[in-house]
């Protein structure tokens, strides 16, 4: 069932697909009624430079593989690196021993056959990168270069580093489902120091895709690194306040993340969400309409199934401000008495609908308020909404930038904040499975001086 | 057998046939005049899981990794590269893959010799055989009805038992070969209760480098469920958290985290030598209050963050950082510490055979002062007493720190009044300990979950101090109108 690959990929898929075949056959000698397995392998190569010479180069090889067997409601689960065919026996009966123990779960099991991905819909995730170790560290040094030279404030580094990941995955399960796909993921990124009196600041920026041509010029991700560093300088604390906060749109996608967990068939069946029974349900004013699309070409986050083997569909997660689904494993739909979504292993691609402002005009949209560029530690509370972390950013007053702020919090509940999303910026700019602009909110308290 | 060594040698190189000859022979592979230090790692671990949810074992997972991960360190330079096979040639591939880093080759041939293992901070047992099955599942189910029979607004209850052993032998480029065997044990009861529609959550647990038998001794395991149930219906009662810069007393023990974030992270020798953290060049500055000591120490018998050896086979410190609130040390690796002409501190920490070691905490603690800590909650008129902790995050160049409570309350006219909500705290790493007014006389360390992150590297870490007042933390609530 392997989509578009090349000859030497081929013969690796069916390696790995043999390894499936192995593992299901053992789980079935062992007794179990069902039984899954993932295997994976992927190579890699990372290059990091600081300071113009070369820091660490490395290279990565990775082996993976994971198994689940059932006896009726009961499940055991067994993953180890090794591929060797002792091993996945070894693996087996360990999952086995494992399954002997666990008490019968009513939902526990693999998802209805019928759901299973019948075509793998090819998703061009493949494009491997033969670049040298040598072309790797010129490409992180002229990234690095163009950091440093970019303002004579920047004064130090923590280095640049370029990545290139080629992996293959295959699933199988027992019912006669195997599927798997080769892809790649290559990255260039660097973090710069910038200096002002006594004060130091650090920012960085970074680029990452399925195809290195679709990557940002190394120059242009090291001018921008540099740029946030030295518009962080000279950053100041504010007084504790209530106000209207924007946020860059990179923070706003951590938003949308907080959505999602709260959505999550894992957060609903434990009650662990600030979102129960909201199906149906205005969580952001009308204008809002965000979509998932697992089968974009390219994504950062596409997958053709999900972790249970079920074929995965674009689909609309919030319709004018309504929720329209929740996002669901085999598992969590069945303790719901729902059915899977296809999100099992998370959601993928997400996108938000965005407004016609760009940077300047979501900032007078603004007015007076806080720009949010950063923000810092885990203080999400997912069962209550309750939110507050760290933030660095900046003090903007009549739709103009007025200097950088730092060692502050920004607190409110997550319900009350989508609520109160007053406006999406188109200004998305930056890479990741999430695309979204920044996003205005009402009011939320900010905590300083 | 109880040699560590000896232990390593046969779970590790005997089944694949790997004899003093192979080592070696890689260490010469790696080696060249241009290379200054070159090192093989090689690991063996397993752990065994179980989860229980609704009452029932839900689920369980065995897992076995291993591999070696072989580096050649030219300069400021760093080759590296590892393999799961650990088979001649993949490793010699390796070995040669790393050793590209610095031209030429051809190497004196080295004497493999063990040191003898001198420090013995636990035992060198496999703790997943050190209780049986069917008693494990006893203890979750005792956890669950311990937990769900203290109050009836305890609605879920979940609970996770993870045993871990963990064999690691190091050969380095003068033919010293070391090894450690750790155990790691961890339990953690997550607890939702809820009381006319609003629910709350808290989370307990406890770990060691010990035989699952210390769950069980003094009702530890049931203790845990006990503190998630107290944690969530106190969570129940509280109200909004304040909002701006107020005096705050953080609890003793895991509050330690404090110590960890604002300035652990931030004398880690990488940083320090790169010049990039807010601590740079400042040794034998005062960084502190009068009276604040912190260590960073490996050598705790039995604790979460402590190892006989670090993962480059230098043997663990006690490693003063500040006394009596001067900086006086960093933590150091050996590629730091040569670089920066330092001792290394036994702080050479690695995830595992398929990532680089750095400079990473162990036990990371504040030595006790002389207040009592009644007397200390007395002292503030009005602020914020933070009695239990979340995770937090550190900038290391600007100093800028978070940590988030998840118990916490009011302290009015000296007295502990009423809880409020979690909130995030945060401050300057710098400049928080040089406001820290009073240090309790009740030194506590962690119960044992820490884990660390730096650079997508986690590794098991323990905190702790006594009961402390801070003059003015940041505190990110939404109490402000």
């Amino acid at each position: 069932m392997a989509n578009l690959a090349t000859a030497d990929t081929t013969e690796q898929l069916q390696r790995l697909e043999q390894s499936i075949d192995r593992l299901l056959s053992e789980a079935k000698r062992c007794g179990a009624t069902a039984a899954e397995a993932v295997v994976s392998a992927s190579t890699g190569l990372e290059v990091a430079v600081r300071m113009g010479e070369i820091e660490t180069v490395e290279h990565t090889r990775d082996h993976g593989l994971g198994v689940t067997v059932y006896f009726g409601k009961r499940k055991g689960s067994a993953s180890t690196s090794d591929l060797t065919p002792q091993a996945l026996e070894d693996a087996v009966a360990q999952a086995c021993t494992i399954a002997r123990h666990t008490q019968e779960d009513p939902c526990a099991g693999l998802a209805p056959a019928e759901l299973m991905a019948r075509e793998l819909p090819s998703l061009d995730l493949d494009h491997p990168w033969g670049i040298s170790v040598d072309g790797a560290v010129r490409l992180a040094t002229d990234c690095e270069d163009a950091a440093r030279a970019q303002d004579n404030r920047i004064i130090n580094s923590e280095g640049a580093s370029l990545s290139t990941h080629a992996g293959l995955k295959v699933y199988g399960n027992s019912h006669g489902f195997v599927g798997g796909y080769p892809s790649t993921r290559h990255g260039l990124s660097v973090a710069v120091v910038g200096k002002s009196g006594d004060e130091m600041q650090r920012d960085y920026w970074w680029t990452s895709a399925r195809a290195p041509e679709d990557l940002e010029a190394a120059e242009s991700v090291g001018r921008r690194a540099a740029e946030r560093t030295v518009a962080r300088l000279g950053g100041r604390r504010l007084g504790t306040r209530r106000a209207p906060v924007l946020f860059r749109a990179e923070q706003a996608a951590g938003l949308l993340r907080h959505l999602c967990g709260a959505i999550s068939g894992s957060a609903l069946y434990r009650k662990m969400s600030f979102l129960l029974d909201q199906l149906g349900e205005p969580l952001f004013p009308v204008f809002v309409q965000v979509q998932e699309d697992p089968l974009r070409p390219r994504g950062l986050a596409s997958a053709p199934f999900d972790g249970d083997g079920v074929a995965t569909a674009p689909k609309t997660i919030v319709r004018d401000g309504v929720l329209q689904t929740y996002l669901l494993d085999h598992y969590a739909g069945c303790r719901l008495g729902m059915t899977t979504t296809g999100n099992a292993g998370g959601v993928r691609n997400l996108s938000l609908r965005m407004g016609d402002k760009d940077r300047a005009e979501m900032l007078q949209a603004l007015d007076t308020g806080l720009f949010v560029t950063e923000l810092m530690g885990q203080g999400v509370n997912n069962v209550t909404g309750d939110y507050s972390r760290g933030a660095s950013g900046f003090w903007v007053e009549n739709g103009v930038i007025q200097y950088p702020v730092e060692e502050i919090t920004i607190a409110g509940n997550l319900k009350d904040m989508f609520k109160g999303l007053v406006e999406i910026g188109n200004d998305h700019d930056f890479c990741g499975s999430t695309t979204t602009g920044s996003w205005l909110i009402d009011k939320m308290t900010i905590a300083g001086e | 057998m109880t040699d560590s060594i000896a232990l390593a040698r046969q779970s590790i190189l005997a089944p694949v046939g790997l004899g003093d000859s192979d080592l070696d022979r890689l260490i010469s592979a790696l080696s060249s005049p241009a290379i200054d230090a070159a090192d093989v790692y090689f690991q063996s671990s397993r752990l065994q899981s179980w989860m229980l949810e609704d009452g029932i074992i839900k689920d369980g997972s065995f897992n076995i990794e291993q591999g070696a991960g072989l580096r050649a360190i030219s300069g400021e330079k760093t080759g590296f590269a590892y393999s799961d096979e650990l088979e001649l040639g993949a490793l010699t591939k390796a070995a040669d893959a790393a050793r590209a880093i610095a031209r030429g080759g051809g190497a004196a041939p080295v004497n493999i010799g063990g040191a003898p293992a001198r420090r013995r901070l636990y035992d060198p047992m496999n703790p997943i055989e050190s209780l049986d099955d069917a008693a494990k599942i006893d203890l979750l189910h005792r956890v669950d009805a311990e937990a769900r029979g203290m109050d009836t607004r305890v609605k879920e209850v979940m609970v996770s038992l993870v045993a871990v052993q963990d064999t690691i032998l190091v050969v380095s480029d003068d033919g010293r070969l070391n090894a450690d065997v750790r155990p790691l044990i961890r339990l953690s009861v997550v607890v939702v209760a809820e009381e006319n529609g609003r629910r709350e959550q808290a989370h307990s647990g406890g770990g060691a480098r010990l035989d699952l038998g210390w769950m069980l001794a003094e009702d530890r395991a049931l203790g845990f469920a006990r503190e998630a149930v107290r944690q969530a219906l106190v969570n129940l009662e509280a109200g909004p958290a304040p909002a701006g810069t107020m005096t705050v007393v953080l609890g003793a023990g895991w509050p330690g985290v404090l110590l960890h974030e604002a300035i652990g992270h931030g004398l880690e020798g990488d940083f320090n030598r790169k010049g990039t953290s807010a601590f740079s060049g400042r040794l034998n500055e005062r960084v502190a209050a009068k009276g604040v000591t912190v260590v960073d120490d490996g050598t705790l018998p039995g604790r979460r963050g402590s190892l006989n050896i670090d993962d480059e086979g230098t043997e663990s410190h006690c490693t003063t950082l500040i006394e009596d609130g001067v900086l006086v040390g960093y933590m150091q690796d050996r590629l730091n510490a040569r670089l920066m002409g330092m001792q290394p501190t036994g702080n050479g920490r690695r995830e595992s055979y398929a990532h680089l070691p750095m400079p990473r905490m162990t036990n990371t603690y504040m030595r006790a002062g002389n207040h009592d800590p009644g007397e200390i909650i007395a002292s503030v008129e009005h602020g914020l007493y933070a009695a239990n902790f979340g995770g937090g995050q550190v900038d290391i160049t600007s100093g800028k720190f978070t940590f988030s409570a998840s118990e916490a309350y009011l302290i009015e006219n000296g007295k502990i009044s009423q809880p409020v909500k979690g909130a995030t705290l945060i401050g300057n790493g710098p400049d928080v300990l040089t406001r820290v007014s009073m240090v309790g006389n009740d030194l506590k360390l962690d119960a044992g979950v820490g884990t660390c992150g730096k650079d997508g590297q986690s590794v098991p870490v323990g905190v702790g101090q006594p009961t402390l007042r801070v003059d003015g933390l940041t505190v990110g609530g939404t109490g402000a109108d």
